[in-house]
């Protein structure tokens, strides 16, 4: 019983930490007045361009450094069009998001003709799982053993990555002069405005570090998860985030939580798979495979309350009204 | 205008019939895509054949969503493409409706029934081939534990779980089985992030052994599988190359075949319409033995499965066909 349970954290640890990383992402752009539902756009485009350079160079880490470049790219794309050109944010992320499919499947199907994946990767193109010291001999011990060779041990090096992100972003956040200004930026960028900081360059920094984190967690899906790009194979993972993030109510340390929590219902979807459940029997797979969905509903609806966003969230600022 | 619309018109009638006047077979692969490395690249090979063969080009398309099925199969046939081949038991209800607008069009469907005149339904016996696989997971086990996973959630996909379960369960009767489907639309085919995370779940209960019958899905399967230590098997085309020496072997499906003996059946004046039943005994499902898993089949083993082979030709061994009863007794 221990051990199933150990073994569903350890799947949980592995399922949620794509939708960390691009919840996390979203944090920063949202934190700082833009909203953005772009993140699976920018997840699946780093997916694309991580799995193809990881195909072609035969390095994860120029991969992953493909991803991050595109998705960055992406990022300032949607915040050229509402920073500078204060455009509708949410059409500007719907742009993205179209684009990015449409584009990853073209490119990809016209590159590498496999119907739109990348070849397939493996070896040094991919994310290895790093074993920690001693993680063989100590898998006896009981309940420590397994908590630390199955649990801690064992993952790619984005998912460690991911974890730290979110002390690192808290600290970002609520404890450097930048957080505090981008916080501010977010809530009424009038008044940063009239400290003599540009609301402009900050957003800009702002989304710059979402693209970084949006490629992150593309690049670990192609190759640290999987061995190679798939099309669309975000698959709704970025609005999963999305409501990670209004769920946590725009914090850090709730965000991993929540993602945990998603994480952890996917997991349990999976292994519950044809189990006998105590009491009731075998659970149908559709009932199994809706779980998560109708759990998200019910948490949504009835258990966080009232999540407020930033004040100045999707709002252009503009300096002056003549 | 007139005179005009009169003349598109007929240019059009022209071109359509001289269009159709030309042998020009055409394929509709499923979900997926024809480059899965399995079903609809079985189906890809067996059209390059006929083209390697015959010098003969041949129309294809692969669907991007389901509404596109009856559209596909509209155009090519509208455009004088014949004969019409459609890949996969989901373009049943598209290629009826479509089949009986064009009763002069020959149309074939693999993995389904469509009962009309002009239509050439094959089948496969997959339980057969999976019996095989089945026998030779439960030997190379050494727990004594193997698993499946499944594509979506569909007789026909129970049907290889229940071959599968029958070879295992006459080969070791203590043998533990475990069996998942990835999910219950079509996008089961094409998730490998979850198939690599239902085959994470068999393998740390213990299981060496994975069968996938799930499309794309299932090169999520064999990937853990590899990266674990466990052995996978593959499906429909050969797929003992995806991971060398870390697939045990692959349930051959010969959709190829299927594919080419329309277009040929077609091209020499031999077609037929009606069932097409392939197993064992006619070359239409086997296992795949090759330069990549030779060191996994011992001789034991190939001496094992060539006599299960010939027991089932023999009619010796019968195969529980899910289809049949809607349920599996092992």
């Amino acid at each position: 019983m221990f051990d199933t349970l150990i073994l569903i954290l350890d799947s949980t640890v592995r399922l949620s930490t794509p939708l960390l990383l691009a919840a996390l992402a979203g944090l920063y752009s949202e934190r700082s007045g833009v909203f953005d539902i772009g993140l699976e756009g920018k997840m699946l485009g780093a997916a694309f361009a991580a799995g193809a350079a990881a195909a072609v160079t035969g390095s994860a880490w120029l991969g992953l450094a493909a991803g991050i470049l595109l998705s960055v790219a992406l990022a300032l794309v949607h915040g050229f069009a509402c920073i500078t050109h204060r455009g509708n944010q949410i059409v500007s992320g719907v742009a993205i998001n179209f684009l990015a499919m449409g584009l990853t499947a073209l490119l990809g199907q016209a590159w590498f003709s496999q119907g739109g994946r990348t070849p397939p990767v493996s070896g040094d193109a991919r994310f290895a799982n790093l074993v920690w010291p001693f993680a063989e001999s100590l898998r006896d011990v009981p309940v420590l053993g397994g908590l630390y060779s199955e649990l801690l041990s064992g993952h790619n090096i984005l998912v460690y990555a991911a974890f730290l992100a979110v002390p690192f972003s808290w600290w970002v956040l609520f404890r450097t002069r930048f957080g505090l200004r981008l916080r501010a930026v977010g809530e009424n960028p009038a008044a940063v405005d009239t400290a003599g900081i540009s609301v402009a360059w900050l957003r800009y920094r702002a989304v710059i570090c979402t693209g970084i984190l949006c490629g992150l967690a593309g690049s670990y899906l192609a190759i640290a998860q999987s061995a190679g790009f798939i099309s669309n194979m975000t698959a709704g993972k970025g609005f999963i985030a999305l409501a990670a993030l209004i769920f946590a109510k725009w914090k850090p340390v709730p965000v991993m939580f929540a993602c945990l929590l998603f994480g952890f219902l996917d997991a349990v979807a999976i292994r519950l798979q044809g189990q006998q459940v105590p009491g009731i029997g075998e659970v149908p797979v559709q009932a199994i495979q809706a779980l998560p969905y109708i759990l998200t509903v019910i948490l949504l609806a009835g258990f966080i309350g009232k999540a407020v966003p930033p004040r100045a969230g999707g709002v252009a600022y503009v300096k002056e009204r003549g | 205008m007139k005179r005009f619309i009169l003349g598109v018109a007929a240019a059009a009638f022209l071109s359509g019939t001289a269009l159709a006047q030309e042998f020009q077979p055409a394929v509709v692969y499923d979900l997926g895509g024809k480059f899965d490395k399995s079903f609809n690249e079985a189906a890809y090979t067996g059209a390059e054949k006929f083209k390697a063969d015959t010098g003969i080009e041949y129309r294809d398309f692969e669907i991007q969503n389901d509404s596109q099925r009856e559209q596909a199969l509209r155009n090519f046939a509208r455009r004088g493409a014949n004969p019409v081949v459609a890949i996969g038991f989901s373009h049943a209800n598209a290629l009826e409706k479509v089949a009986k607008e064009f009763p002069d069009t020959k149309f074939a469907i693999v993995d389904m029934v469509v009962d009309l005149p002009n239509v050439r339904s094959i089948l496969f016996k997959e339980h057969e081939g999976s019996y095989i696989v089945g026998k030779l997971a439960a030997m190379a086990s050494k727990t004594g534990k193997v698993g499946f996973v499944g594509g979506m959630d569909i007789p026909l996909i129970r049907k290889f779980a229940c071959g599968y379960k029958q070879g295992v369960k006459e080969t070791n009767s203590d043998a533990e089985i475990f069996e998942n489907m990835t999910g219950s639309t079509g996008a089961a085919w094409n998730d490998p992030v979850k198939g690599g995370e239902l085959a994470k779940s068999q393998i740390d209960k213990g299981a060496d052994v994975i069968y996938h019958a799930a499309g794309g899905t299932g090169l999520g399967v064999l990937q853990t599988a590899a990266d674990s230590g466990a052995l996978g098997i593959g499906v429909d085309s050969n797929q003992n190359g995806v991971h060398p020496g870390k697939v045990l072997t692959s349930m051959l499906k010969r959709v190829d075949v299927a594919v080419e003996t329309a277009f040929k059946d077609a091209k020499d004046g031999n077609w037929t319409s009606g069932f097409y039943t392939l197993g064992l005994a006619e070359g239409g499902v086997d296992w795949a033995l090759d330069e990549h898993n030779k060191p996994l089949i011992s001789d034991e083993m190939k001496a094992a499965v060539d006599q299960a082979r010939a027991d089932i030709v023999s009619g010796k061994i019968a195969v529980h066909d899910y289809m049949a009863t809607e349920d599996c007794p092992y």
